[in-house]
């Protein structure tokens, strides 16, 4: 397959992913808007999504006074900003038609309605109220986008790389959510009702709050969170769950062309090696946000060695 | 006929209302009709989208119902839920008390407080509980209290149930629907959050394993199954709490310990939330001809091999001609005087009291003593004159099975009716858990009476329900 080829399927993974998970994030802070009028911490949830969008110096330029407006359109409409939904909806259908014939109808249909539908709305905002909605259909496009490459696709590169982008994108976004709110998870004693709201939230991101109940049974506790995150194989949006697929995807691709196999695949075992063999106890000792930044680093690098061995040679 | 009554509005004058509805107020002042019932339909849609329905099976027409919620909030102050709140507790506290005593020693008919015969005849009494003590004496672990409100600070008791209360899934719901339609308006206000009550149930039902039991306790849901009306509610729970939904053939018992059946082969069940009722639970000491419930499952009961909740046996709590004892219960048990008070009640079998039932019916309401859900009910000031004369008849043939209460003007809370505001009739039902200790989530279901002038709040007579919001103690009012 042409590199390039790679690189548009890649792409179109993970903008794709990137999308419905902004539209999930906002789904949970507008919750949370919703559920305490003038709380203290109400410009801090707002400030933490921004974290979760990952880019610390628009952060920074929009400067404390950043208000929920503001913010809500800066990750849906906002085209200076590439995470946000319509950059991430653009990005991805512009990378499917790179790559037209790759792709089944039935993915090209999922990209191409979205994108068709995003730009029926002509920039404009959906208002206070339409925006759940909105945020509802983003989300529920991406799970269309995902069934339609799974259950469409033939089992050979082109699908391995869609693969390979959507998990390590979502790898990535689990580490970054986790690491906004590492410091509400790091709470040592049993927490206020405030915190509860705060876990329950933090579970909401990955729609991982009754995964919790049937895994745990019990109340949520901020280091069950991190390990169900983390270290859980059987909850799909959990590092761990993200990173063996990726080694696997990784070592799929080697396999078809004789066992060729570079950096990205070493680093990727390693990545993942960490994930298997790591206890949340250890992750506590390490402290939370210094294993996530450990962790977030990992990802960057790997996808920059994935780029340089397949996608940009 | 239907005179319309003057009724206590929560909201108040829409120019001057009550402090906590001030925002409402403005909200419904400056929001177009067409765009409430947008929303109306948006909810509507949501709530199909989840499947909150309820089933009704056998009556024609759409066998999977919608409850109609109404979009625009109930509210309480803090304070006013803080009173609501410490009058539960102890209400519930005396009704578990109860339950143990007369299941047990038998002290409050001893002393005369309540008639023996009352109890001890009562076909909701389980004579099959005598001598079993649930862990923690406790026998109502999940209560939902039905409360009416007439003034501002008169809040009365309708009702109990200590069976299986349902209405708790569309309290949550409920809540999700409005955060999802008008983030906004939640913003505006401090509601005191609700979605913890399935980890509070969970604990609660924890809390109350057997002794016997080692490690994390094993809770499933027993359901009736999905022909059941309440079977979203059953799955929604269960899923919430991460247990198990079982049917009664999902179970069985051997040596007096009850296990699941599993792929992995026969598990342990420590803790019953049941939602069939006593009748249906084993076939062995209840109806025989049950096939909803478990053989043996008693026996393993009474050896305290698993619990359930709630026990058998607590329907004679919760029995509408044991109602007007309650207050009683509260004085005798725990020596307090009742925070919250009844609703005057007329027992048909007590001559004198059939007298002036037989006298003012028009002003009355009579119900069963055994009926439900609104059925089998006279609303005397909006009755005619023929079904005056039908209830007379009846309760003369059956005084025991009737009892009487004035006419409530049950307070009202603006509603929106499709062609613009109004107000409606509404109760309450707070869910009160009560294990290792007591739980409230504050709020509860608020059910309204579509129709106007209505005072029948029950889904299955054309209520419909509306979320609740209890303003957390800070909040400006």
């Amino acid at each position: 397959m042409l590199s390039r080829t790679a690189d548009s399927l890649y792409w179109l993974g993970r903008y794709m992913e990137r999308a419905g998970n902004t539209a999930r994030a906002l789904q949970v802070a507008l919750r949370e808007a919703g559920m305490g009028g003038g709380r203290p911490a109400q410009g801090e949830s707002w400030r933490t999504l921004l974290l979760t969008s990952g880019d610390i110096g628009l952060l920074q330029g929009f400067g404390a006074a950043a208000d929920a407006a503001q913010i809500i359109q800066h990750l849906v409409m906002d085209r200076a900003n590439p995470s946000s939904i319509q950059s991430c909806i653009e990005a991805s259908r512009q990378n499917a038609r790179q790559v037209r014939t790759a792709l089944t109808v039935d993915m090209w249909e999922a990209v191409n309605d979205t994108w068709g539908q995003m730009r029926r709305m002509e920039n404009a905002m959906p208002s206070a109220d339409d925006l759940p909605g909105f945020l509802d259909w983003v989300k529920r496009q991406t799970i269309l986008f995902n069934g339609a490459y799974d259950d469409t696709m033939l089992r050979e590169e082109a699908w391995r790389f869609v693969g390979l982008g959507t998990m390590l994108e979502r790898a990535d976004n689990t580490a970054r959510v986790l690491h906004a709110h590492a410091r509400a998870l790091s709470i040592a004693e049993a927490g206020t009702a405030e915190d509860y709201l705060h876990w329950q939230a933090i579970l909401r991101n990955f729609t991982a709050l009754r995964a919790y109940q049937w895994v745990y049974h019990g109340r949520i506790e901020p280091r069950r969170i991190a390990e169900l995150l983390i270290l859980r194989a059987e909850l799909p949006r959990s590092m761990i769950a993200c990173h063996a697929r990726i080694e696997a995807v990784l070592d799929e691709i080697a396999a078809a062309h004789g066992g060729r196999r570079g950096e990205c695949h070493r680093r990727a075992g390693e990545a993942h090696a960490r994930l298997r063999f790591g206890r949340v106890e250890d992750i506590f000792t390490q402290g939370l946000e210094a294993f996530l930044n450990e962790m977030m680093a990992r990802n960057i690098d790997l996808g920059g060695q994935i780029a340089e061995f397949y996608l940009h040679n | 006929m239907a005179e319309p009554i003057k009724a206590f509005d929560e909201m108040g004058e829409p120019q001057a209302a009550r402090a906590a509805y001030g925002e409402i107020a403005r909200w419904l002042a400056a929001t177009p009709m067409e765009q409430l019932e947008r929303k109306r339909q948006e909810a509507e849609l949501l709530f199909r989208r989840i499947g909150v329905t309820f089933a009704v099976y056998g009556e024609g027409g759409d066998p999977e119902r919608l409850i109609p919620f109404d979009i625009i909030p109930r509210i309480l102050a803090w304070q006013e839920w803080e009173h609501l709140s410490r009058g539960l507790t102890q209400r519930v506290r005396a009704l578990n008390m109860f339950l143990a005593d007369v299941y047990g020693p038998g002290e409050i008919l001893k002393a005369g407080r309540i008639p023996a015969a009352l109890i001890l005849q009562n076909e909701a009494y389980r004579p099959e509980m005598r001598g079993i003590t649930p862990p923690g004496g406790i026998y109502v672990h999940i209560a939902g209290i039905d409360v009416v409100r007439t003034g501002a600070a008169q809040f009365h008791v309708l009702e109990d149930n200590c069976r299986t209360p349902s209405g708790v899934s569309y309290m949550l719901e409920g809540r999700e629907a409005m955060l999802r339609l008008f983030p906004g308006l939640c913003a505006a206000h401090r509601i005191a959050p609700v979605s913890h009550y399935p980890s509070d149930l969970l604990e609660t039902l924890m809390s109350v394993a057997p002794s016997a039991c080692r490690g994390l306790p094993r809770v499933v849901l027993l359901t009736p199954g999905a022909f059941n009306s309440a079977y979203y509610e059953h799955c929604f729970l269960a899923d919430e709490m991460g247990v198990e939904v079982v049917e009664g053939q999902d179970l069985f018992v051997e040596d007096r310990v009850v296990y699941m059946r599993t792929t992995a082969g026969p598990q342990r069940v420590d803790v019953i939330y049941r939602r069939i009722d006593d009748d249906y639970l084993d076939p062995a000491v209840f109806r025989a001809d049950s096939m909803l419930g478990v053989r043996g499952l008693m026996e393993a009961y009474r050896a305290g091999n698993v619990a359930l909740a709630n026990a058998p046996g607590g329907g004679i709590a919760d029995d509408k001609a044991v109602y007007p004892y309650v207050p009683e219960m509260v004085r005798f048990y725990l020596g307090e005087e009742p925070i919250l008070a009844n609703v005057p009640t007329y027992l048909c079998e007590r001559p004198d009291d059939c007298t002036y039932v037989l006298e003012h019916l028009h002003e009355l309401v009579v119900k069963l003593t055994k009926g439900s859900g609104g059925y089998g009910m006279l609303v005397g000031p909006h009755s005619t004159a023929e079904q005056r004369a039908e209830f007379a008849a009846r309760i003369k043939a059956h005084p025991a099975d009737y009892i009487a209460q004035p006419t409530l003007a049950l307070s009202t809370v603006p509603t929106f009716t499709g062609s613009g505001t109004a107000p409606r009739h509404v109760d309450l039902r707070p869910f009160v858990l009560s294990g290792a200790e007591t739980r409230i989530v504050p709020g509860g279901l608020t059910r309204v009476a579509l129709r106007e002038g209505s005072l029948v709040v029950n889904s299955s007579q054309g209520g419909g329900t509306k979320d609740t919001w209890v303003l957390a103690p800070d909040a400006p009012c």
